[in-house]
């Protein structure tokens, strides 16, 4: 079983957190560390302590990796010891590196998302800009000085390199990426009459979940003849949101952090859900449950969820949250999400990437970022990678004949070589240039939150038979969802770049005036007192 | 005759008490105000209906973000309340027993039925529910009638969890102390997962160092309430090794 009920409330937790983007924002362009100098060179003659706050999926075989990881590296640098701090949902990170900026007690290397970084970046250096150690000729990416084989920048995915730029440096290394993959019951498909498409669209998606919805007179499904069907359930409703605007082109935000969500385009998609939710073909994670359960129950036809959670899909899946009596045999195609321009495909890139924080030590960021290139050393990558459907973030080591023989040993086996979990990977090795990231500013986290605020709250009203129509949208949960997540007062974007306030208003001025005739006063008199004394 | 007499006496009184479940305060628990579900009308609302309870708070999850969760129930049936806003002021007054009115919407999450987006009042009364064994009702479909309520298990037998361990930090043991634990107990060739909601009783408290102690093999009893995962996935608060 994965988080249970607690993922849901974990999830309550980033929604909070988001809005302590704007609390952070206070302190924004407050004295903070002194900026991060490389070192000359490495002092091996100290002991370093640093430690790790990483991320698994509920996952004993990825915390496994982590531990091996951290054995491996400790062998090579004995003067290093690694502290490894687990956690399973990076709101919770994010909660605790905010709580630990203000009393300085920050990880040295943290799993984290560029989203979170961003409000990280509020404090003044407190996160490393990475390019200068990216391209030390001794102990950056590919160094001379190196007690590994690690890759070399050219080697990393640039598309996933990128997703670590904003603020004009690079503040992470990307660890793990993975998409959305909607995991199709086909049988279900065929039996309502239709023929699964090459490529997923949503009209194709509604109308065989509109079609799924008949009933037998005993009140059981058609489709199913159980007395549960959810025909799509989406997992990650900001992602639905999200992917919905970019394939159609439609506002999101700038790069800048203006927001552009409430739009015409948002407005019409959120009708189309809605329509969909009232007859039942349609709903979310937080509103029913794991897709991964229903689907499996034959519940459910069009799951979409993460790549990264393939092994918890299908008849033969490795993990599974429902006992074997509730699993029904079927047929699944791993296909991409569903699109609007199946000739253009967009899909959401996400994935853990990894920062590194700033410490008043050089030596000890340096052991830190030893330890951050470390996890992408083919070892690493190749082994967490192999634990769901995630792909490894460099070249390197997707080209290993280890990782190619993973790759074409599909199906082997229901374990290791999963098949779905393969699907899910291929899926997005050959889609890397069809996927995309939303602008990282201080705040994106928060407007994803009200991303996914919308398509839950449409979904759920619509449920409780209130009426959902452009008025109540634009004229009220607009509003509503603005006010919820303080998006009217987000600031503009980085720590380097200050919003103009305007002028002084006049009681500060005067203020200021008069703190500076005190000043002026006392120096006065300390010069007059200073002659005074001297003249004795 | 007088023994007659005494014993339809004694059953009448039986009976009395057995239907109203006495509160605390001698107010009978199952009786609603004007405009509130007796559990019968709430068990048959359908989902996403709004549901107006009268209830009493059993236990109670960790206070967060003005919002806690909360397991009740009245004489009849459980009602558990996902996320009720309430500041940390009220939180800390809504104690065991504590009667309050719950006007909210139904809802159902892997299986676990529970109010949703609802608000309260405190009312006057008090009520403390008493375990209701449940063990020889495990494997059959009219657990489910007594989803949410506080319930005990009785005789069962701990069992390996994996590679002979007694409990794991979270289901597959990839947390740490004080994440929730999982434990597997068997009744009648029947095994079962049972939870130590790390938000209801955490680490520290005497049965998640309890369960620490498990030991495969062992004889236990529990209470707890009956929370629902997809089936069925207590939440122990107590546990007695036999």
């Amino acid at each position: 079983m994965r988080n249970k009920k607690n993922m849901k409330k974990r999830i309550a937790v980033g929604i909070l957190l988001c809005l302590m983007t704007g609390i952070l924002s206070g302190c924004h362009g407050s004295k903070g560390s002194k900026a991060f100098e490389m070192p000359e060179s490495f002092d091996t003659s100290r002991q370093y302590e640093i430690t790790f706050w990483a991320k698994n999926d509920t996952n004993k075989t990825q915390t496994d990796i982590y531990r091996k990881a951290i054995d491996d590296f400790q062998a090579l640098y004995p003067n290093i010891t690694v502290n490894l701090r687990l956690y399973t949902d990076y709101s919770k990170i994010f909660n605790d590196v905010i709580t630990n900026i203000s009393t300085g007690t920050t990880p040295n290397v943290c799993i984290t998302y560029p989203d979170h970084i961003a409000t990280y970046l509020t404090g003044a250096n407190t996160v490393v800009p990475l390019d200068r150690l990216f391209a030390d000729a001794k102990y950056g990416l590919g160094g001379s000085e190196l007690r590994f084989d690690g890759p070399t920048q050219a080697e990393i995915i640039p598309k996933f390199l990128e997703e670590c730029d904003f603020d004009g440096a690079h503040y992470a290394i990307p660890y793990m990426r993975s998409t959305e993959a909607c995991y199709v019951n086909t049988d279900l498909v065929e039996a309502l009459g239709y023929e699964m498409p090459e490529h997923l669209t949503w009209d194709f998606v509604w109308e065989v979940s509109e079609a799924a919805m008949a009933k037998n007179p005993d009140g059981t499904y058609v489709a199913n003849g159980q007395e549960v069907m959810i025909p799509f359930i989406y997992k990650s409703s900001d992602n639905m949101m999200i992917t919905m605007l970019r394939q159609l082109d439609a506002g999101y935000s700038t790069p800048e952090g203006a927001i552009e969500i409430f739009n015409d385009t948002t407005t019409e998609q959120l009708l189309t859900i809605a329509s969909h939710a009232q007859t039942g073909a349609f709903s979310t994670f937080k509103i029913s449950g794991y897709p991964g359960n229903f689907l499996n129950a034959g519940q459910c036809i069009f799951a979409v969820d993460s790549t990264a959670g393939a092994t918890w899909m299908g008849s033969a899946a490795p993990h599974a949250d429902i006992s074997e009596d509730k699993f029904v045999e079927f047929h699944m195609a791993v296909t991409e999400v569903p699109q609007f321009d199946p000739e253009h495909p967009k899909m959401i890139s996400q994935g853990p990437s990894v920062c590194i924080f700033n410490k008043k030590d050089p030596q000890e960021v340096l052991a830190s970022w030893l330890f951050a290139q470390f996890l992408l050393t083919d070892g690493v990558q190749i082994a967490y990678s192999e634990t769901e459907g995630y792909v490894p973030v460099t070249s390197k080591a997707q080209l290993t004949p280890e990782y190619q023989d993973y790759l074409s040993r599909s199906g082997e086996d229901t374990e290791d070589h999963y098949e779905a979990k393969i699907q899910a990977a291929q899926l997005l090795l050959d889609n890397v240039e069809n996927s995309f990231v939303t602008p990282v500013f201080n705040g994106s986290a928060s407007l994803r939150s009200a991303a996914s605020q919308l398509v839950e709250d449409v979904t759920k009203s619509v449920r409780r038979k209130q009426t959902i129509d452009r008025t109540y949208i634009e004229g009220k949960l607009y509003d509503d969802v603005t006010a919820l997540y303080r998006l009217d007062q987000l600031g503009s974007s980085y720590s380097g770049q200050k919003e103009d306030l305007g002028p002084l208003p006049t009681e500060s001025k005067v203020l200021i005036g008069m703190l500076l005739g005190v000043w002026i006063l006392l120096a006065f008199f300390f010069v007059k007192e200073h002659m005074k004394k001297s003249a004795k | 005759m007088k023994k007659l007499i005494s014993m339809v006496l004694t059953g009448a009184m039986v009976l009395a008490l057995a239907g109203c479940g006495q509160s605390g305060s001698g107010a009978d628990v199952n009786a609603k105000s004007e405009g509130v579900m007796t559990y019968a009308e709430y068990a048959a609302a359908p989902l996403d209906s709004e549901v107006t309870v009268e209830t009493y708070v059993q236990g109670k999850q960790s206070w967060w973000d003005g919002k806690g969760t909360f397991y009740t129930q009245d004489g009849e049936g459980g009602y558990f309340l996902y996320e009720m806003p309430c500041s940390e002021e009220d939180y800390n007054k809504l104690t065991q027993g504590t009667k309050i009115k719950v006007k909210g919407y139904k809802s159902e999450w892997s299986g676990e039925v529970e109010i949703i987006d609802s608000t309260f009042e405190i009312e006057e009364g008090n009520y403390v529910a008493p375990a209701k064994d449940v063990t020889a009702l495990l494997g059959k479909d009219e657990l489910i009638n007594s989803q949410n309520m506080f319930v005990s298990f009785k005789g069962m037998t701990v069992e390996s969890i994996g590679d002979g361990a007694a409990y794991l930090y979270k289901w597959d043991g990839s947390g740490e102390d004080g994440d929730d634990l999982y434990f597997n107990v068997s009744k009648d060739g029947q095994t079962y997962q049972f939870t130590v909601e790390s938000y209801l009783t955490g680490a520290g408290t005497a049965v998640y160092e309890a369960v620490k102690a498990l030991n495969v093999g062992d004889t236990v009893d529990m209470e707890g309430f009956l929370y629902w995962y997809e089936g069925v996935n207590p939440h122990i608060t107590s546990i007695t090794v036999k």
